[in-house]
């Protein structure tokens, strides 16, 4: 077989790339995932679309994605409901350190036009009036974050992608890729053996095993984030409701279930994805805490997924010095799914060497060659 | 019958028709299926519907029952309410 370029991960980072190579008139795409489609960090993930970020290039990947998601159902044509909702992110803060911060944060959300605000206790309440004022000092809202189903929204650019020409092999793993006088010549499966120059790593928790099939270190780890969802109820909360010092997030879909997740300050850098008990203790009396009234709601399933986190908890984006032809999709920390119209957008320029819609410098691997200083997102769960 | 009156999944409303449009999509593994149509998502978490869509799933590859892989199952066993695991962590400690 042979292929023009071989993407290696079929989550969102990949069909997205897969997706915007194709409609800019790229042929002979190949794409593998060794899971079911979304049976990787894609879908184990919080399916929340937010704007509020505390670092210039999370704000920009962010604002323009969400532009995209606007338009995304009639752009790819999709003949399911992609399920975006857009009734925003209510961050809280519970502490003076917080506030402060998130005064900063909107400042700079503004600068780039993402509409957020401060907001009052009393001004928070009246968005999502069963939040434990008692807690809450102070909020940013922005209403045009929100939600979207990561697994349709994928189907959505799979869908769209395939029709373009894209060639998809799920449950199809990759084991190797050959690099010969420094030029990657084969990308081999477990079915198939590729002739190629070109390779993605859209790997997501496992992109650094893939680096290092190409040969190439990439600073990134994974690590296991758990999450769970109720049953169904009537509407009751618009946003999604995140809290830092406390460790929370957590929305109501508009399919009617609670999804929420909180992060563990122990947990170990690997591939585990398992559920503990532990979490499930700490996200009730997290999630009752903060919202009471949620108590009465009846879990119905745990799980876990992998952030696969970089060393300022931003992506790392675009080609590599160490190998031509090699081009790099990971390192998101918790917020690919959100980030993806621009991530497939950006690769897609990168790899046709066409002029990049933003300065990709900031995002580029070579950011952590000299131990620079580099802006560190301090907001996430 | 007439295949959108024959329900499969009763916590998620999801008939047999939906199934075959499914299949015919070119989705045809319960993992992929659950994704689109929600099916072993619901209040019974699959212990009603993983059986009737393993056997549609048989049926539509023409493959025996034992080949067609069931979704994957986790915790919890039944639904719990969030109030009372906080209240079991006080009992705990």
């Amino acid at each position: 077989m042979k292929a023009n370029i071989v993407i290696i991960g079929g989550g969102i980072s990949g069909v997205s790339i897969a997706y915007n190579l194709a409609k800019k008139g790229m042929k002979n795409i190949v794409v593998f995932d060794d899971h079911y489609m979304t049976g990787g960090a894609t879908g184990r993930c919080g399916a929340g679309v937010r704007q509020q970020w505390g670092t210039k290039g999370n704000c920009i990947l962010a604002k323009m994605s969400v532009d995209f998601f606007e338009k995304a159902q009639k752009e790819l044509e999709y003949h399911r409901d992609i399920e975006f909702k857009q009734e925003g992110y209510l961050i809280v803060a519970t502490t003076a350190k917080e506030d402060e911060q998130f005064t900063k944060n909107v400042k700079l959300q503004n600068s780039l036009g993402i509409p957020s605000r401060k907001l009052t206790v009393d001004e928070a309440l009246e968005i999502v009036p069963h939040l434990n004022r008692d807690v809450v000092i102070s909020a940013t809202f922005c209403p045009t974050d929100g939600h979207l189903n990561p697994f349709l929204m994928t189907d959505a650019y799979y869908c769209a992608a395939k029709k373009l020409g894209v060639e998809f092999h799920y449950q199809e793993k990759v084991l190797d890729i050959i690099v010969e006088n420094e030029k990657i010549t084969k990308v081999i499966t477990e079915n198939f053996t590729v002739e190629t120059s070109k390779a993605v790593n859209a790997a997501g928790g496992y992109s650094y095993e893939v680096g290092k099939m190409a040969g190439v270190e990439i600073p990134v780890f994974s690590e296991n984030h758990e999450i769970l969802v109720t049953e169904p109820i009537e509407r009751i909360q618009g946003p999604m409701v995140i809290s830092f010092s406390k460790n929370i997030y957590c929305q109501q879909v508009p399919h009617g279930s609670f999804i929420m997740g909180r992060s563990n300050a122990e947990v170990l850098k690997n591939h585990d994805i398992k559920s503990t008990h532990h979490f499930l203790d700490e996200m009730a009396k997290t999630a009752v805490e903060l919202l009471p009234p949620l108590g009465n709601l009846r879990v119905l399933r745990q799980w876990g997924g992998s952030y696969n986190c970089s060393p300022d908890r931003q992506p790392i984006l675009g080609d590599t010095s160490q190998l031509k032809g090699f081009y790099l999709a990971c390192g998101y920390s918790g917020h690919g799914f959100m980030f993806a119209p621009m991530i497939g957008l950006l690769l897609s320029e990168v790899i046709l060497e066409l002029p990049t819609t933003i300065d990709l410098k900031e995002l580029h691997i070579d950011r952590f060659k000299n131990n620079e200083e580099t802006d560190y997102e301090h907001s996430v769960v | 019958m007439n295949k959108k009156n024959i329900i499969i999944c009763r916590c998620e409303d999801v008939s047999i028709q939906d199934l075959y449009d499914c299949f015919d999509e070119g989705y045809t593994t319960f993992e992929d299926i659950k994704r689109i149509l929600r099916v072993g998502m619901g209040p019974c978490q699959g212990n009603s519907c993983q059986l009737l869509v393993q056997r549609e799933i048989a049926a539509y590859l023409k493959k025996p029952l034992r080949e067609i892989k069931t979704h994957k199952v986790r915790p919890l066993i039944t639904g719990v309410k969030l109030k009372s695991i906080v209240e079991n962590t006080k009992n705990e400690s």
